[in-house]
């Protein structure tokens, strides 16, 4: 892939944002209006979100509409790392599933399997060292948090 | 007079045992996280800030500034040894630095930073002393329709400078002000933006944001970017550290650049410490007698940057201090910390917290002396933290994000928003939009609209009341300019370019 392709992704990512944002703006607004605009006493809940909300649509279709004139630059050298992306998306997808287990596991569980996670399948350790490190992970925030400083951890349906 | 008598009462605020423990947990933890490259003070003050509540809010400021401070000391030991720049503001200690280092004179190189940061933050905090009492002392002829207008030059300033694009900076802004609306009206009872959720009625808490931006945004940006620098060997021993007397001789003119020029560029909000040390490096390499000898390894090339890096502290705390606006990320997260215990930074706060304004400004110079003390000697060990394994780090720093934003609600509704902003925090990057407005505009969003609204409740409902008063009228014309400024320039380029095809 080339540099034209690496600034194409950019590009694309500018029309889904600006789409994203547009939309974003629109909701605003048709939120805004349900609400008073202008009230006896001054400006109502609506007058603020109105103004930011038509902003929002504006600069939005401006992004959209300066992404498609920009010039394609020709092939070039440097490529879109996908590898680089899915390994970061793969990883917040793991961290928003030990968010979703905080509720049955608790933290220190939830914790240990996301270390195990990232030392194990993400940066490929060894399964002992993986282990240890999950252990040790969850083990020092039990001592440093709740042990130390008294703070309140999620705990699960074990009871910790 | 007076300064100098506040200032002896802050020494005794700030002295006292506790602070000074405190003090030192600050500047030590921000040393450390200054030094990892991809964690800056910004997203380490989110995450602790929810872990201070317990404490003396003079403590915890104490603390949470020591971090401020601390990380742009530690900044540039990656960029000395690594030639990756710990945070954004040492990129340009990366072009001597790393070459000093090459040529044998790390220690030389880290010990030029270390010392300029100590002159500089100095420097930076005297400004800070007597700039912002009589800042504070103009600024409460100030009503609603100044403050909206100095918010809105803040923003404006700040979105100029965030990034490429000023577009997606002012798109940044008002997603910030989105959020900042969500929940009860500030003047009636109306709920907005909840989706019908009653854990979003009390609007989304800044941390949640700042932790799921700053902190996750990053780990997330690093993972992709999985690549490993050569570290140079660390030189053993204080003596090693220190400089040559010729090298300090050089960097005369540098420690007061870069003192200068940071202090001066700290107050403006939005410009930040990379581009004071960009500015004070660009004047250094101007008015040296070797000019071409910059980017080959000249100690000038270090303490410009490096103090201009420092210096910045002081200047950006002061329209935080004294007019509640913060000028960066890492103040803003600092003005929620300032409003989580029950303080509002502005006109008034020196006035009505002597003891807090006074110990901070007296803790800095404390810390600033504890860094050099600190920091020469314990290089070798901090450049340790380097060998961490990311693997074991950034764990550490998702269960810290989780622990931080639990510590505030006790709602894993807000843990699970957290993803969500991290997952924001890492588009955002990769798309390249700045996230410095966003926390602004989040922070900034309550007052902003109150003080509209309240400004066009006093002249029901009459706009003019924001251009009739000459300060406020003052502030919006040269925030209309600072937006237009890039129009303009584009125009013109248009009409070279018609020119030129027509000629």
């Amino acid at each position: 892939m080339s540099a034209a392709s690496g600034q194409g992704l950019l590009a694309k990512g500018d029309l889904w944002a600006g789409a994203a944002l547009a939309a974003l703006g629109g909701f605003v607004v048709n939120e805004a209006r349900q609400w008073e605009y202008m009230t006896a006493e001054g400006p109502g809940p609506g007058f603020f979100p109105l103004w930011y909300g038509i902003a929002m649509v504006v600069l939005s279709l401006l992004l959209i509409v300066s992404t498609l004139r920009r010039p394609r630059l020709a092939a070039g050298h440097a490529k879109t790392d996908w590898a680089g992306i899915g390994r970061a998306l793969l990883c917040w997808a793991a961290f928003a599933l030990s968010v979703l287990l905080l509720k049955w596991l608790g933290l220190l569980l939830s914790l240990a399997l996301l270390t195990l996670f990232i030392a194990k399948v993400m940066y490929g350790k060894p399964l002992m060292i993986s282990l240890a490190t999950a252990a040790g992970n969850a083990g020092g925030f039990y001592l440093v948090f709740h042990l130390a400083l008294g703070v309140e951890l999620p705990v699960g349906l074990l009871g910790f | 007079m007076d300064i100098l008598l506040s200032l002896g009462q802050g020494f005794l605020v700030a002295l006292e045992p506790m602070n000074l423990f405190w003090c030192f947990v600050g500047v030590f933890l921000g040393t450390a996280v200054g030094v990892m490259p991809g964690l800056g003070p910004a997203a380490t003050i989110a995450m602790l800030l929810p872990l201070t509540f317990q404490m003396p809010p003079t403590s915890a400021l104490i603390m949470l500034a020591g971090i401020y401070y601390g990380a742009k000391y530690g900044g540039s030991t990656t960029a000395i040894l690594l030639n990756v720049p710990g945070e954004s503001a040492s990129v340009v200690t990366c072009l001597d630095g790393y070459q000093m280092a090459r040529k044998g004179r790390a220690g030389a190189a880290l010990g030029i930073a270390a010392i300029s940061s100590f002159v500089a933050g100095t420097v930076g905090v005297i400004g800070l002393m007597l700039l912002a009492p009589p800042l504070a002392k103009m600024a409460l002829s100030f009503s609603s329709p100044e403050y909206f207008a100095l918010m809105v030059l803040g923003l404006a300033m700040v979105v100029l400078l965030a990034g490429e694009s000023m577009v997606k900076a002012l798109l940044a802004m008002l997603v910030g002000l989105w959020i900042a609306g969500m929940g009860i009206d500030l003047f009636s009872d109306t709920s907005r933006f909840t989706f019908g959720l009653s854990e979003l009625l009390d609007g989304v808490d800044f941390v949640i944001v700042a932790i799921g931006v700053f902190a996750l945004g990053e780990v997330l940006g690093n993972m992709e970017r999985r690549g490993e620098g050569t570290l140079l060997p660390v030189p053993k021993g204080l003596r090693n550290l220190l400089p040559t007397m010729a090298e300090l001789k050089a960097c005369r003119f540098a420690f007061l650049n870069g003192s200068v020029i940071g202090f001066l560029i700290g107050v403006l909000p939005g410009a930040g410490s990379t581009i004071a040390s960009f500015i004070s490096y660009g004047i250094e390499k101007a008015v040296s007698k070797h000019p071409e000898k910059f980017g080959t390894g000249v100690p000038e090339g270090v303490a410009a940057p490096e103090g201009a890096n420092n210096s910045e502290t002081g200047g950006a705390l002061v329209p935080l201090l004294t007019l509640g606006i913060p000028g960066s990320g890492t103040t803003a997260i600092l003005l929620a910390a300032f409003v989580l215990w029950g303080l509002r930074p502005g006109p008034l706060m020196i006035q009505d917290n002597p003891q807090l304004f006074w110990g901070l400004v007296a803790s800095m110079y404390v810390g600033n002396v504890m860094l050099l003390v600190l920091n020469l000697p314990l290089i070798p060990l901090f450049a340790q933290i380097l060998k961490l394994r990311e693997f074991v780090l950034y764990p550490v720093i998702f269960g810290i994000s989780v622990v931080g934003v639990y510590a505030v609600s006790n709602s894993l509704f807000d843990c699970g928003l957290l993803a969500a902003f991290g997952l924001l925090g890492y588009l955002m990057q990769r798309l390249k939009f700045p996230s410095a407005p966003l926390i602004l505009g989040l922070v900034l969003g309550d007052a902003m609209e109150r003080a509209l609204r309240q400004s066009l409740m006093m002249s029901q409902g009459d706009l003019s009341i924001l251009v009739s008063r000459p300060i406020a009228a003052g502030m919006l014309i040269v925030a209309a300019v600072l937006l237009l400024m890039p129009l303009f320039r584009r125009l013109n380029s248009w009409r070279v370019k018609a020119i030129e095809e027509n000629g």
